[in-house]
């Protein structure tokens, strides 16, 4: 009898030892929650500057008219803004975590991770400025959310596999939204907003709590 | 009857010699560093370890270099592979022999 325990024990070791060498798993819900309220945030700003509650169509025309350098400016800076206020507020809460369960932070999973997130992203966020320049606005919007989706998609295979639902959900907003042009900051506040904060409190009731 | 333990690999019984196995097993190459944060254990320990797989063929060692550091890499042999499912069956034979 005491054999056995031993073998089940050894076997839930190499599990163990398999995922901690193969995954990255201290991702925190939190990290989740505040960048999912950082781009709540960011969107709520968007549609305050570009006022389009009040006009009804929420940009396009705006981006091409008069006064569209100003407006493509401050949208590039709520952009930018979100972008890094999401980033260091969701690695604040994994560092801790990561802390927390005595892993370090930048080891083989991390940066394969970052990596396999990293390259996606980088690719896509060329084509996007691309298509600024070139004045494709119409495009912008669903394809964030379809690269996004792609590049946590590609790191879904380093860290906690749940992620990969998140990307699906990012994927279906996109392709949902390349046929309803001109919703772009509703699809947006959906996915980097709500799913988010749906998938980061899903993961701290799994994991954290 | 047969021994279950029989098919126990001894070379196995020690846990960091496990766990090397373990994580070569799901990674391609994996860092001497890397293998050390991993199994939390010291350089020397684990060197020594490491030095014994070899010897019998588990794994194979690649030297390289970052800048001026050196770069140990290691990864899993075909004999490695194969005497480490040997191992994890002959451990699930045995749970399973005192049902």
């Amino acid at each position: 009898m005491q054999e056995t325990d031993q073998s089940l024990q050894t076997l839930q070791d190499i599990k163990r030892m398999m995922e901690r060498s193969s995954r990255f798993i201290s991702l925190s819900g939190w990290s989740g929650i505040s960048a999912g309220t950082c781009a709540l945030i960011a969107a709520w700003v968007t549609s305050k500057r570009i006022d389009c509650w009040r006009i009804g169509d929420c940009l396009f025309p705006q981006l091409s008219g008069g006064g569209a350098a100003d407006l493509k400016r401050d949208l590039f800076i709520i952009g930018g803004i979100t972008f890094i206020a999401a980033s260091v507020t969701a690695f604040i809460f994994t560092f801790v975590r990561s802390k927390k369960n005595g892993t370090p932070i930048w080891n083989l999973m991390v940066r394969r991770l970052m990596w396999s997130v990293m390259i996606p992203l980088l690719a896509g966020g060329c084509l996007l400025y691309r298509m600024i320049q070139l004045e494709q606005f119409e495009l912008v919007a669903p394809g964030c959310l379809i690269i996004y989706g792609l590049a946590l998609l590609n790191g879904s295979k380093y860290t906690l596999g749940e992620i990969r639902y998140l990307a699906i959900g990012q994927l279906i907003l996109g392709i949902i939204n390349l046929w309803m042009i001109g919703y772009g900051l509703h699809f947006w506040a959906l996915g980097f907003g709500v799913l988010h904060i749906m998938y980061g409190i899903w993961m701290w009731f799994k994991y954290e709590r | 009857m047969r021994n279950p333990i029989e098919n126990l690999n001894k070379i196995f019984d020690s846990r960091i010699r496990l766990g090397v196995m373990s994580s070569l097993m799901v990674n391609e190459s994996v860092s001497f560093n890397d293998l050390k944060q991993l199994l939390e254990v010291t350089d020397g320990n684990l060197a020594s370890h490491l030095v014994n797989l070899e010897e019998n063929g588990f794994i194979k060692v690649h030297k390289g270099f970052i800048g001026r550091k050196t770069n140990t890499t290691y990864s899993i042999t075909k004999a490695g592979e194969k005497a480490f499912k040997e191992h994890v069956e002959a451990l699930e034979n045995m749970i399973k022999g005192v049902k």
